[in-house]
């Protein structure tokens, strides 16, 4: 299909030595306890690290989290099928139509249903527009972790304004879009919609042009993420880390690639690589899907075909699929996300299970930020790219 | 050269400034409550009750068919069927809901009551400034609140108004051909001359037997 190799390694980044290495700080000294968070600003959300510090390095971290558990799955149990996917919004608030894609797989799976061209088209759009809004303000909130207060973030939810109003415009809302259906989409591409996405994708490269130009090269960014929060390839695939966190340590695992889910064999795009498995690649890698991810729109963009958008078999009311389990999953702007269904034939499912990315990248949490500053914990927790929505449920 | 890097930033954040002041693309806020920007079509965020006519008593198109109310995700509408019934736009006689309330705290604007509804009775306004400080008595919409005319409808979501106009179209169409098709069938019906006595009186003994 295309000549071009299927993946793309991080060149070598520039490094910097600005500040010395680490005092030795074997002199016996008193540990210090501190809870950081559920309301401190740099938690993305509720979430508590119980940090013990030997001075200002951490020597253990318990992360703690619950504080926006809402019951998801056992409302999914006592909801019906189409009942659960305006909840599923609600889980990664950031990629509401990822989430939308991944549970109407799942129940596709269930129920064998088929989905129409189109409609496959326009979930390959919505979700990698997703994507690239994501990325983008990842990058900012991570930047601003680092003290780089307000400006990249800025920059990037410009951006995103410009996606969200696309997403308003198709589906009614900015981010409970609630537009998936089982069989396909809700409803179809208003008129000159395409012509405005093609419109945000053109433009998007020269953002992050600029974005980079900002940023890649600063030195302060090199000194503080370069070498801090290392994640080991094998600790990696030990502790079932996915997405760019995974990617960034050089395991070359895209499930848009080793799945096939969807309509992505027809689109030529490459997955980027890091090399060390630090801040550094987990940003670097972002900003290279994005590229990839602009590449895969401009072909969606100029393929889509016309036709009905959801399977006629599909029914809205009184959906029971037959009795049976099924595992959907797919390539979240954060990593594996996944739904476990069981059916017994009634209108509710009778195990409703969901796998949330960022809750399981931050499993390594502790064993990244052993040894660093509390500054670093910062910046660490950011490039994990959490939403507690998803972590909490 | 150490430092290169930030001063390259600082000549972007100095192109973005300056640009601010020339470049609408830089410059993308809007002061908002003095200015608004349009709404888009598809928009939605609180359902509201369609009316036909000018009585949002009589005309109120919803049949208490309680559909959307089993399916509420969040489980926010309450209605009440009533007793009697009350003819429809195709004059057809129907229920219709005595209670009909939306709680406004817990609604998720997810539009599935409207996706639901056979009936095109409830549709998703795009009025967003929904806040009062009457916790309890403002946040749970009765009939009278929702009801809207569909002449607001057509404003709101002209697209969607068309179709839906041009179904119910159909739909009266269709019953008043029924109903001029039952009315020939009873004139034909008296059209034909009744049997003479004395038919009748010959059926009658045979019935008898």
């Amino acid at each position: 299909m295309n000549s071009e190799p299927d993946t793309l390694t991080l060149p070598e980044p520039k490094s910097f030595e600005l500040l010395p290495k680490g005092i030795d700080s074997n002199q016996a000294g008193d540990l210090l306890e501190v809870s950081m968070g559920p309301q401190h600003p740099s938690t993305h959300g509720v979430f508590r690290m119980d940090v013990v510090l030997d001075g200002e390095r951490v020597v253990k971290l318990k992360p703690v989290f619950g504080y926006l558990h809402r019951n998801h799955e056992k409302i999914g149990e006592n909801t019906t099928y189409l009942g659960s996917m305006p909840y599923t919004d609600r889980l990664d608030y950031f990629c509401s139509l990822t989430n939308n894609w991944a549970y109407a797989l799942t129940v596709e799976k269930l129920a064998g249903l088929q989905i129409p061209e189109r409609a496959e088209y326009i979930r390959v759009i919505t979700a990698e527009l997703t994507r690239l809004q994501n990325h983008a303000c990842l990058g900012g909130f991570l930047l601003q972790d680092m003290g780089a207060s307000g400006t990249p973030l800025m920059y990037a939810f410009r951006e995103r304004e410009k996606i969200l109003d696309l997403f308003e415009s198709l589906t009614g809302a900015r981010m409970m879009c609630n537009y998936m259906r089982f069989g396909g989409c809700r409803c179809d591409l208003p008129s000159g919609w395409i012509e405005q996405a093609k419109q945000v994708v053109e433009s998007f490269p020269k953002f992050l042009d600029e974005f980079e130009a900002l940023l890649n090269e600063n030195e302060i960014l090199m000194t503080r993420t370069q070498g801090v929060g290392v994640v080991s390839k094998a600790l990696a695939v030990n502790a079932s880390i996915t997405g760019p966190m995974l990617r960034a340590t050089g395991v070359n695992y895209d499930i848009r690639k080793v799945d096939h889910y969807g309509i992505y064999d027809r689109f030529a795009f490459r997955v980027p690589l890091g090399a060390h498995g630090d801040v550094y690649d987990r940003y670097m890698i972002r900003v290279l899907e994005m590229r990839e991810s602009v590449k895969i729109l401009q072909q969606a963009l100029r393929d889509i075909p016309g036709g009905p958008i959801v399977d006629p078999k599909a029914k809205l009311r009184g959906f029971r699929p037959k009795p049976g389990e099924a595992y959907g999953r797919i390539e979240a702007p954060k990593g594996e996300l996944g739904f476990y269904l069981i059916s017994d034939g009634s209108p509710n499912p009778y195990r409703y299970r969901v796998r949330p990315p960022s809750l399981i990248n931050l499993t390594v949490l502790e064993d990244m930020c052993l040894g660093h500053l509390v500054g670093d914990v910062v910046v660490i927790l950011g490039s994990v790219d959490i939403v507690l929505g998803e972590v909490d449920r | 050269m150490l430092g290169e890097g930030i001063i390259k930033g600082m000549v972007e954040t100095a192109r973005n400034f300056a640009g601010s002041f020339v470049d609408e693309d830089r410059l993308t806020t809007v002061q908002y409550p003095e200015e608004r920007l349009p709404q888009k079509e598809a928009a939605r965020n609180f359902p509201f009750l369609v009316y036909d006519g000018k009585d949002p008593e009589a005309g109120l198109r919803c049949v208490a068919c309680q559909i959307c109310e089993k399916e509420c995700p969040p489980q926010c509408i309450y209605i009440t069927k009533s007793k009697d019934r009350k003819p429809d736009h195709a004059g057809k006689p129907q229920f219709f809901p005595a209670v009909f309330d939306i709680d406004v705290s817990v609604c998720m604007s997810c539009q599935i009551c409207v996706e639901v509804c056979p009936f095109d009775a409830i549709k998703m306004d795009t009025e967003f400034e929904l806040s009062t400080d009457d916790r309890f008595g403002d946040l749970l919409q009765h009939k009278e609140d929702l009801a809207r005319p569909n002449t607001y409808f057509q404003k709101l979501h002209p697209t969607d108004a068309a179709e839906s106009d041009a179904r119910l179209a159909a739909e009266r169409a269709k019953a008043e051909a029924k109903q001029k098709a039952d009315a020939e069938a009873k004139a034909k019906a008296a059209a034909v001359p009744k049997p003479s006595p004395a038919q009748v009186s010959n059926v009658v003994p045979a019935l008898a037997k």
